[in-house]
């Protein structure tokens, strides 16, 4: 993107926030995702102070879909009192979706199609839509032209037991079949990485975590929810396990590729529910609206590989392209804020980002001169530890970033993130010159 | 440790790895010397600190690719050859009993002999990647497996697992390795070294148990005792005899090698089947499908220069029956885009079904997942009119066999088509030389003579006239290896070289029909002489319609030969019986569905265009040899006209396309074996009797007055195969 864009024209990120991300079947298990990007998008409201009516777009990331509310970005701001005026669409692309949610929201301000845009993603995986097979739902389709209860009876036709068995959504790839998790753990063996440098990384996304929760900076970002019938307050975080070592996480069985792989329950992602959502406005539209933006969004990526073979090292490309963009090397970076879906990926994407045949061969001339320091890299923890519902996860990490920056008086934060597909993601924030 | 054939590493303090990696080659091949190696490391690995060893590949995509055909080929037989399959026997003991637990890891193919080495080891990893696949294939060849393929897989996976694979010698693909206990553990490529050493750690400190013998509960019940054994046996010789009707001997010998084995004890095997290792390769059976294996790898090369073929991209067919349909599934299959042109878009829509119904097949075998049939589906694309083509690189026509038809559509797609695109004819006996006088730049024109079904006859026929052009045959060659195909390349002429010798085959076939030869009878014969089918069944398969057309291309070269030609065929097309696609022709046909119909009994009303109901039977051997030589005469009369290049095309072209006896090794080589002169003289004795259309040629005749061969056996293979 040009730096030189007008105030009306150039994209700043005002504020974010989250409900706190619960592992799936906990706390949410009785809520829809709709529920959730509700709850986030009033918070935001409530704690940026933006009139409703001034928002020009409401956009949501989601990957596992609610048919019953397949637009949720338009029935949860419909839920959370934006006026009926304000249009609002959903956008998916795994783990990814909301990081598309901001994209969407920069794009709409640069082209002057809006001044203010609420960029969110919400996910429950305690909720996934369990569907009758092909066979079943072609003859419900028919049995809806049925005229009398006796013509119910072709329903019953050719109809054995088995066909009333659900089909319950699997997180693997449509196109290759392969789960995620056996794709991590085929990426760490191809980097290299072992279980040891996997388990020791989730312990350090743990331990991070715990302290930026006694420093009271995931408080900062977290909006509390509430959850029918006694609707307390969740104000926390249950994914974190402040007890976890290396020696319980050693412990662990590879959980997908038996029995000598390496990715175990402890080292990867858990499934979580959890909705965000940010405030990104023009600069002019803030000055207008006296918001006090926290970063200007500079740049952003999309890249795509073969989901057979690089499902996961999305950043590992992303990264590197829009630093050479933006003409930074990792010493001018403060902040990274990577997406963690497996110890084993993140390690890879780092060892990746270092091996010489990957950086001749695949950056075409983007590999970073220097190496990416840990010190910078997910210091209030990460998807490991925190938890990852996917389509929330993006705007978690912008808010992050956007606050680390602040909190670290810093210059310039990178977020990026892997999905699902074979795709991946960077984007470049710089701290906007009036934020505190 | 490090010589010509492999590595050995010392990991860990506590393992050794056993890398393989034959020098200048790109894969593991197992050879006398390669197996001299291996018992070298195992003396160092015994005088080391290990505990356990890993065997490994050090080449890319490849664990062991089996014997070095090569070198077994130069071997003094039999006894040589039995020597080696005891000095493998030897070392694959020495890799039972040692006390170290030894595990193979395996990444790519791991093929007879290679295969054998991991079933000597005590455990097996395998990657679950496209590459790996495990076979012993050894049948293929006229032989057993020699290195204790018949001892260690029956132990391993049971016997009613293990006999498929060694009597069919068909691959094990890693998901149904690991069901069937063949590997223990399946990982990922990047993961099969860390797999492998962890395997062989948890080995040596017996934290394993090893658990062998067949997976499930009925097979085990029916392996426990020598009586129901003997029914395994039993019925899996029966089976062998029905498909190979006693023509090759190696599938029996296997059955004893393995029988021996389990009923006598593991030495007792081993001596079985290095017996059977050294007599077997000095078969005439073996010799003959060794020449098959090179054959067909030398025909699996581009005879021109590649560098001059267009890379095709986006091709057309036209025409939407069985013939076109096969052409584009295996087109799309090696990612080429296909538009598909019939005389309507309902037509071509038809042959993508079929396409979709095929790799819905395939998907059911396990061949390819949904998202990959979904995708070479795609590429099928039916189209309505010729204005796409415009950006075609080659069309390949399967109209009707008929001259007007195809000049016709071939003018209408020249409007359209690029100029230097190639337009190739799949027609399979019209000349193409008449079929590209109307065309414009016949230097862009060429054959391409595919055979039905399409996707599983491995033979293409490329013809070439005097002006097609090296780029148009380049690309053609390339576009048919691209598509699997096994390439003959031949000058035009009617019915080319398969096509020509066919119909004198059938031609003969329905003579003897009117000499009141009866059809199952005759068929039988020639399924006896190792013909899949006899030509009855072939000519229902073809279609009376399309054989009647071909006799027409042919009928002057019959003339000129003195042929007499039966006109039966034509009153069978008029009254209908053009077998399976009319369900009625030699036979009776039950239709199925998405499938090709089934054949059912004969159907009597034919014999009534053949002199009636009243049917005698005729010596087989007389019925094989007049078809079978008919076949061969012509073959050498083609070599003769120029129509071949070689002797070597006129046998990769009989076996693989028309189903010319594999044991038999071709025309040519059948000449060779039974000598000239034997021929000469029975061709002889039959003209006597027939007429005139079984004058010898007059090449076999010089071989026969010289006492000289088509093939010169002490030339190097090479040498042959640049004939």
């Amino acid at each position: 993107m040009p730096d030189d864009l007008p105030p009306e024209r150039t994209p700043v990120f005002v504020d974010g926030c989250r409900i706190p991300f619960l592992r799936s079947g906990t706390g949410y298990v009785d809520l829809k995702s709709y529920d959730l990007g509700r709850m986030a998008l009033k918070g935001l409201l409530v704690r940026t102070g933006l009139p409703p009516e001034e928002a020009d777009r409401v956009v949501m990331g989601t990957v596992v879909q609610n048919v019953q509310t397949s637009n949720v970005a338009r029935e949860a701001a419909l839920g959370a009192g934006f006026p009926t005026s304000v249009p609002a669409f959903t956008v998916t692309m795994a783990c990814i979706s909301s990081n598309q949610a901001l994209a969407s929201a920069a794009d709409l301000i640069r082209t002057g199609q809006a001044g203010a845009v609420v960029a969110s993603g919400t996910e429950s995986l305690s909720d996934i839509p369990v569907q009758f097979k092909k066979k079943i739902r072609k003859k419900l389709f028919e049995a809806r032209k049925y005229s009398s209860p006796g013509e119910y009876v072709k329903l019953l036709r050719d109809l054995r037991p088995s066909d009333l068995v659900p089909e319950i959504p699997s997180i693997s790839e449509y196109s290759t079949g392969e789960t995620m998790g056996e794709s991590a753990d085929k990426l760490a063996a191809k980097f290299d990485v072992s279980r040891e440098a996997q388990d020791e990384y989730a312990l350090r996304s743990h331990e991070k975590a715990v302290e930026a929760r006694e420093a009271g900076h995931l408080q900062d970002e977290i909006v509390p929810a509430a959850s029918p019938p006694d609707f307390g307050p969740i104000t926390e975080d249950n994914g974190v396990r402040p007890d976890t070592s290396l020696e319980k996480l050693s412990k662990l069985s590879p959980s997908f590729v038996k029995p000598y792989g390496t990715v175990t329950a402890g080292n990867a992602s858990f499934l979580t529910d959890g909705a965000s959502a940010s405030l990104v406005t023009s600069e002019a539209k803030a000055n207008e609206l006296d918001l006090k933006p926290q970063a200007v969004v500079r740049d952003y990526t999309f890249v795509a590989q073969n989901p057979k073979e690089e499902l996961l090292l999305g950043p590992a490309y992303a990264m590197p392209q829009i630093m050479s963009r933006a003409g930074l090397s990792f010493a001018d970076i403060d902040v990274i804020e990577l997406h963690e879906a497996f110890a084993g990926q993140v390690l890879a994407v780092l060892r990746a980002l270092e091996d010489s045949t990957f950086r001749s061969e695949k950056l075409n001339g983007t590999a970073p001169s220097d190496e990416l320091p840990m010190g910078k890299l997910n210091s209030w923890g990460g998807s490991l530890s925190l938890g990852h519902p996917f389509g929330a996860t993006g705007v978690r990490l912008v808010t992050t970033a956007a606050h680390r920056l602040r909190a670290e008086d810093a210059r310039f934060a990178l977020v990026a993130a892997c999905a699902a597909g074979g795709q991946g993601h960077a984007m470049l924030l710089e701290r906007h010159e009036g934020a505190s | 440790m490090k010589n010509d054939y492999l590595e050995l590493e010392y990991t860990g303090d506590d393992l050794a790895i056993l890398w393989l990696d034959q020098k200048d080659r790109p894969v593991n091949t197992i050879s006398s010397e390669a197996l001299d190696a291996y018992d070298k490391a195992f003396d160092a690995i015994a005088d080391s600190n290990a505990r356990a060893v890993v065997i490994a590949s050090r080449k890319e995509d490849s664990f062991v690719a089996g014997a070095d055909v090569k070198a077994l080929q130069t071997m003094e037989k039999p006894h040589e050859t039995e020597q080696l399959s005891r000095k493998g026997h030897g070392v694959l003991r020495r890799v039972r009993r040692t006390d170290l637990p030894i595990v193979a890891a395996i990444h790519g193919p791991a093929l007879g002999g290679g295969l054998e080495l991991a079933l000597a080891a005590d455990y097996r990893i395998a990657t679950d990647e496209d590459p790996t696949r495990m076979a012993l294939p050894e049948v293929n060849l006229g032989l057993v497996p020699g290195g204790g393929g018949t001892q260690f897989l029956p132990r391993l996976v049971g016997l009613q697992q293990a006999l498929p694979m060694l009597l069919t010698g068909k691959s094990t693909y890693p998901s149904k390795a690991e069901r069937i206990g063949l590997v223990d553990v399946l990982t990922h490529r990047d993961g099969l070294l860390h797999a492998a050493k962890e395997a062989a750690r948890e080995l040596a400190n017996g934290e394993i148990e090893l658990d062998r013998g067949p997976k499930r509960v009925s097979e085990r019940l029916l392996e426990s005792n020598t009586v129901s054994r003997r029914l395994i046996y039993n019925r899996a010789e029966s089976r062998v005899f029905n498909d190979t009707k006693g023509n090759y001997p190696a599938p029996f010998r296997i059955l004893r090698c393995v029988r021996t084995g389990l009923e006598k004890g593991l030495e007792a095997g081993f001596e079985a089947e290095a017996e059977a290792f050294g007599e077997l390769s000095a078969t005439e059976e073996s010799k003959q499908l060794v020449f098959l294996f090179f054959a067909k790898q030398e025909a699996e090369k581009n005879p021109f220069d590649d560098a001059k073929a267009r890379d095709v991209r986006r091709m057309g067919v036209l025409g939407g029956g069985l013939m076109g349909a096969g052409i584009a599934q295996i087109s799309a299959e090696d990612d080429m885009d296909v538009l598909l042109k019939d005389q309507d878009i309902e037509r071509a829509a038809d042959a993508r079904e079929t396409v979709w119904q095929n790799l819905t097949r395939d998907v059911e075998k396990g061949i390819h997942s949904h998202f990959e049939r979904d995708v070479i589906a795609e590429r099928v694309v039916p189209v309505a009119d010729y204005a796409p083509f415009g950006s075609a690189d080659l069309v390949i026509e399967a109209v009707p066999e008929d001259l007007d038809i195809k000049h016709g559509v071939l003018k209408e797609l020249t409007e359209e088509l690029p100029d230097d695109a190639i337009i190739a004819s799949n027609t399979s006996a019209l000349p193409i030389t008449q079929i590209a006088e109307p065309l414009p730049r016949p230097e862009r024109v060429l054959g391409m003579h595919y055979f039905s079904p399409v996707p599983s006859i491995p033979l293409m026929e490329v013809i070439r006239t005097d002006a097609t052009s090296e780029e148009a045959l380049a690309t053609a060659c390339e576009v048919g290896l691209r598509q699997g195909k096994t390439l003959i390349v031949v000058n035009d002429g009617p019915g080319f070289y398969t096509t020509r010798i066919l119909a004198l085959f059938m031609n003969e076939a329905m003579l003897l029909l009117e000499e009141g030869a009866k059809i199952d009878q005759v068929d039988e014969a020639l399924e006896q002489f190792g013909f899949p089918m006899g030509p009855y069944e072939l000519l229902d398969l073809v279609g009376l319609d399309t054989a009647s057309k071909i006799t027409d291309v042919l009928s002057k070269l019959f003339e000129e030969r003195n042929v007499t030609t039966s006109a039966a065929a034509d009153k069978l097309v008029e009254h209908d019986l053009l077998g399976q696609k009319t369900e009625r022709g030699f036979y009776e046909y039950e239709p199925q569905e998405g499938k090709r119909p089934e054949k059912q009994d004969v159907n009597k009303s034919a014999y009534r265009f053949f002199g009636g109901s009243d049917r005698t039977r005729i010596n087989a051997e007389l019925i094989q040899q007049r078809l079978a030589l008919t076949m061969v005469n012509e073959a050498v009369r083609c070599l003769e006209d120029g129509v071949l290049r070689s002797a070597r095309d006129g046998d990769v072209g009989a076996v693989f396309g028309l189903g010319f006896p594999p044991f038999r090794g071709g025309p040519f080589r059948h000449v060779d074996t039974q000598d000239a002169a034997t021929v000469v003289m029975r061709l002889e004795r039959l003209k006597k009797a027939y007429g005139d259309r079984f004058e010898p040629a007059p090449t076999l005749r010089e071989h026969a007055d010289e006492d000289t061969a088509f093939y010169d056996e002490s030339a190097p293979q090479a040498e042959q195969a640049a004939l």
